[in-house]
């Protein structure tokens, strides 16, 4: 299966950010999913669904996915979240209270609403809390916007968060995935 | 179901005591089941009915235990595990409920202590005097969803979840009495126990 994705992907010249996603966390084990959905992440999502690989369900809340996420590493398996900015900005407590005192390698991966051509106030107020969160918490995170360092910047904060034990926010920039644009 | 008839099932069960349905449950537990004990009174029961390498002692995110019940029950299919959790703390996470029934895992069973009251913030009420626990999780799609009548009824119902093919939800009316004992909080010290319990890590 995998032989088969990579010889697709090097078929391809230009591979999308959301195979590159898909295919990094699959190298990495990571092959459980929960997530809150996004019009952004829509053709991740999609893909991971039609990947047998990966077991990706929808959630109610994102704290929901965190503790799901938490009980399966503990458990011994790996996982990922996918959500919005606006999904980010519920978790405070979670982190705060569960994943840092633990030491849970929770992999975040959060499509950023509220800049560059944001049309909704509310959005963009919200994504201005997010990275002060993260910066609180002294938690890992990297803003991924070039297509050419995606699969570096993933591959090594999975590996990097499993090995210190420590949670890791990878920030998915409109520069990267083009946003969601007002329609 | 009507509110009248959803009223009649509470008014129907004998109030228990939830250090004894605890103690009752954790007699049960002979093949490594995991157990997540959810923040407050129902952990420290938890604590003081024995403790386990395979209960996990929550300290804060309050209305998670049903999720890391979940996520353990993906991880390790073989195993059975149990939620159990107070009625203010599912309150805080009915979604997760939903989310259950529909993922449908067959080893996860979920036991709700009610005493409808915050107990350890000092006791107040919680929004839910009018609602029905079994019959919010049946609604969401969780058709094995029981109110235990009484001790011996708590006792067939878990003997029932640890066997079951999909999940199953026990509620059951306990008193105000406080919880025996208090969980020791050292959270990395707890995870990673319960890690060792699960067969994942082996202590250095």
């Amino acid at each position: 299966m995998a032989a088969e994705a990579d010889a697709a992907r090097s078929a391809s010249p230009a591979p999308s950010w959301h195979d590159i996603v898909l295919h990094t966390l699959k190298r990495n084990a990571v092959d459980l999913v929960p997530y809150v959905p996004d019009r952004v992440l829509t053709p991740l999502i999609e893909s991971l669904h039609a990947d047998p690989f990966f077991t990706t369900f929808a959630t109610a809340r994102e704290e929901e996915a965190v503790g799901i996420l938490s009980g399966a590493w503990m458990g011994g398996r790996r996982g990922a979240l996918l959500m919005q900015t606006s999904g980010f900005a519920t978790l405070a407590n979670v982190l705060a209270s569960l994943v840092v005192p633990c030491q849970i390698p929770l992999i975040m991966v959060v499509s950023e609403r509220g800049t560059l051509g944001e049309f909704n106030y509310g959005q963009s107020l919200v994504c201005r809390t997010m990275r002060p969160v993260l910066d609180a918490l002294a938690m890992e995170h990297h803003t991924m916007t070039r297509l050419d360092e995606l699969e570096f910047v993933v591959d090594r904060s999975i590996k990097q968060a499993i090995a210190t034990q420590a949670p890791v926010a990878l920030i998915l920039s409109p520069l990267l995935t083009g946003g969601k644009v007002f329609a | 179901m009507s509110a009248a008839e959803t009223g009649h099932h509470v008014r129907n069960t004998k109030v228990m005591n939830r250090f004894d349905l605890t103690c009752r449950l954790v007699a049960k537990l002979t093949r490594e089941e995991a157990v997540i004990g959810g923040i407050g009174n129902t952990n420290f029961d938890l604590w003081a009915a024995g403790q386990r390498p395979q209960n996990f002692y929550m300290l804060g995110s309050m209305g998670l235990a049903c999720p890391i019940a979940l996520g353990v029950a993906l991880a390790q299919p073989q195993r059975r595990v149990v939620a159990l959790e107070g009625d203010g703390s599912l309150l805080m996470q009915l979604g997760c409920l939903t989310t259950i029934a529909t993922r449908a895992p067959k080893n996860l069973a979920i036991i709700v202590m009610d005493n409808g009251v915050y107990q350890i913030t000092g006791s107040q009420p919680t929004p839910a005097r009018h609602a029905d626990i079994v019959a919010i999780a049946a609604g969401c799609g969780i058709s094995a969803s029981h109110w235990a009548a009484d001790e011996e009824d708590f006792e067939r119902l878990v003997d029932l979840a640890l066997q079951a093919a999909g999940p199953v939800l026990i509620a059951a009316r306990i008193d105000d009495k406080p919880g025996v004992g208090a969980t020791r909080r050292d959270p990395a010290q707890i995870r990673e126990r319960f890690m060792q319990g699960l067969g994942v890590r082996q202590p250095i």
